[in-house]
């Protein structure tokens, strides 16, 4: 596993969608750029703040090696994002990364592996990279995305370059009305393998619907988190291992490592 | 270069920087940001006869400039200690020191007797301040009684370097700091966190499973700081300052309050190389103010 570091990182650019969110694009200046796997976190500072004292643990939306750049999409609900929506570039943020154990990839011999990718709002985050890095593999990911209307809908382009990409919203201005266990696709049940990221009452409907098709499935969670390492035992889980850290076991589990009523 | 060694007890230790149990795992955690030799001494988590699940998830939330916590000991207990942990860390060039936490005395003293055989554990920290176990914890050292009954029984088996940890949360720290003097403890750390509680208005309840937790962060500084300063007052034994320091200033204000040495806690959280850099600001400080050691400055504060 790589090492863990800490340091500042510049912005080199900061896009704000809808007023809600924005897409923080990092780079690292005088150091290895480090290896990142899709799942995986870093804990982000917010300086200067007595209402945001902790770190945020973000996901890692995407990463382009070549340009030496880490992109991290905030969805901004309190204090600290509204900082982080607020950097301008060259700003500078510290960051503790690579944190936590990333998705599973297949055997690179079973390419025709059929992976679904199902995202639910601010969720879908780390499955641009996830998407990526299978599709850098070999590998043809589809996804499906959902959100409470079209404008929570975000980076579709970006996901539509790496594979098929189907939506749901609450709404119903975009892809199919409602959430994403309705959606049409998931009829067929022709899916190997599902990976999934959002709200905790989504990642639990698809985790009935992999268990009850027998498919294996993937959850990324966001438990409250303070020290992002292991070391506070604040996020944990239920797991059949029992009460287990997020930040350092997950934030990736199989849904059978898990003790959810499923 | 100021002299930045101290004594406690039996303990010597190379500088007056410790980390505080529970916030710093076993040290391992911490081992990509620092070199873990550089400090003074790291207190390992709280450890117990028996292995404990904690409490239920919500377990933490953030409070201003600090949080609560209401991990509740969650540990595998002191025989995984010693036969998974402690190969891993007795080599470390520092002093590892366990937290012993108990529900009852006999608890109590049986992992202090296991950890008193570990030859590289010069000294325990027995914690009679838990606020998160439904027994014992606490309830040891918010009473004057409790607290005597169970530092005279760990203190008749074990005869390396006993620290009490003491509560905040009582109306007078020093009565209980006499008492855990009288009955031979050769230092007390003070301060574990401040009960607390935090509330979700638009759904209207708790937010931590346990209703109440810990409160701990700089928040808790100016309360920590006062006590030290009183319990130096009341003791002769040496006092381990802990309680929102976040940087080498606060580190120093604990020590000139009464404080032989300190832990840093919370904020190891936000910054994981916090301790080296405090090691290095107390050594600047001393130089720039020409004090040649650190000893001097305990209690030194000017009338």
């Amino acid at each position: 596993m790589m090492k863990k570091r800490i340091a500042n990182w510049k912005v080199k650019e900061n896009i704000t969608f809808n007023q809600n969110y924005c897409l923080l694009k990092l780079t690292l200046e005088d150091e290895p750029f480090p290896e990142f796997l899709p799942g995986q976190f870093v804990q982000v500072k917010i300086d200067n703040s007595e209402k945001a004292f902790l770190r945020r643990p973000i996901s890692v939306h995407y990463v382009d090696e070549k340009e030496r750049e880490l992109y991290l999409l905030i969805q901004i609900v309190g204090t600290g994002t509204r900082y982080l929506s607020c950097l301008q570039p060259d700003d500078s943020l510290n960051l503790i990364y690579p944190l936590g154990n990333g998705f599973s990839i297949p055997d690179p011999s079973k390419k025709s592996k059929k992976l679904l990718l199902i995202g639910g709002g601010i969720g879908s985050a780390p499955l641009l990279y996830l998407g990526a890095f299978l599709r850098e593999r070999g590998f043809t990911p589809t996804f499906l995305i959902g959100a409470r209307s079209e404008r929570d809908l975000l980076q579709l382009e970006e996901f539509n370059k790496l594979g098929t990409v189907y939506t749901t919203t609450e709404n119903g201005r975009s892809g199919e009305k409602g959430y994403v266990v309705d959606h049409s696709l998931l009829r067929k049940k022709d899916a190997d393998f599902i990976y999934t990221c959002g709200p905790n009452l989504m990642m639990l409907s698809v985790a009935r619907y992999a268990r009850e098709n027998g498919i294996p499935c993937e959850v990324s969670l966001e438990n409250r988190m303070a020290c992002g390492i292991g070391a506070c035992l604040c996020c944990v889980e239920h797991t059949i291992y029992g009460n287990t850290c997020v930040c350092t076991k997950g934030p990736v589990f199989n849904i059978n490592e898990l003790e959810w009523q499923i | 270069m100021a002299d930045l060694s101290i004594h406690i007890g039996k303990l010597e230790l190379k500088n007056p920087v410790l980390t505080a149990s529970g916030t710093f795992g076993y040290g391992l955690e911490y081992a990509d940001f620092m070199d873990l030799a550089r400090m003074g001494g790291i207190f390992v988590k709280g450890t117990t006869l028996h292995p404990r699940e904690g409490n239920d998830y919500p377990r933490m939330v953030e409070t201003p400039s600090g949080m609560l916590n209401a991990v509740g000991l969650q540990n595998k207990g002191v025989d995984y200690f010693i036969s998974d942990i402690y190969p891993e860390i007795k080599e470390i060039d520092t002093n590892i020191m366990v937290n012993v936490s108990g529900s009852t005395v006999e608890d109590y003293v049986a992992c202090t007797e296991k950890i008193d055989a570990l030859d590289k554990i010069p000294a325990i920290e027995l914690n009679i301040s838990c606020p998160n176990v439904k027994q014992g914890g606490m309830a040891f050292g918010t009473n004057c009684s409790a607290a005597s009954e169970v530092v005279r029984a760990v203190r008749k088996v074990y005869h390396k370097t006993l620290i009490v940890k003491l509560s905040p949360n009582v109306t007078d720290i020093t009565e209980i700091a006499q008492v855990v003097e009288a009955e031979g403890a050769d230092a007390i750390s003070l301060i574990n966190t401040l009960l607390g509680m935090a509330i979700d208005a638009e759904r209207r309840k708790p937010i931590l499973s346990t209703i109440t937790g810990g409160l701990s962060g700089p928040c808790i500084k100016p309360v920590a700081l006062r006590m030290v300063y009183q319990t130096y007052k009341a003791v002769k034994i040496p006092i381990i300052g802990l309680g929102g320091i976040s940087n080498w200033k606060d580190a120093i204000e604990f020590i000139l309050a009464g404080a032989t040495a300190i832990q840093i806690g919370t904020y190891n959280f936000i910054d994981p190389a916090i301790p080296v850099k405090v090691v290095e600001g107390i050594n600047e400080y001393l130089d720039r103010q020409g004090v040649c050691s650190v000893r001097e400055l305990v209690g030194g504060l000017i009338a």
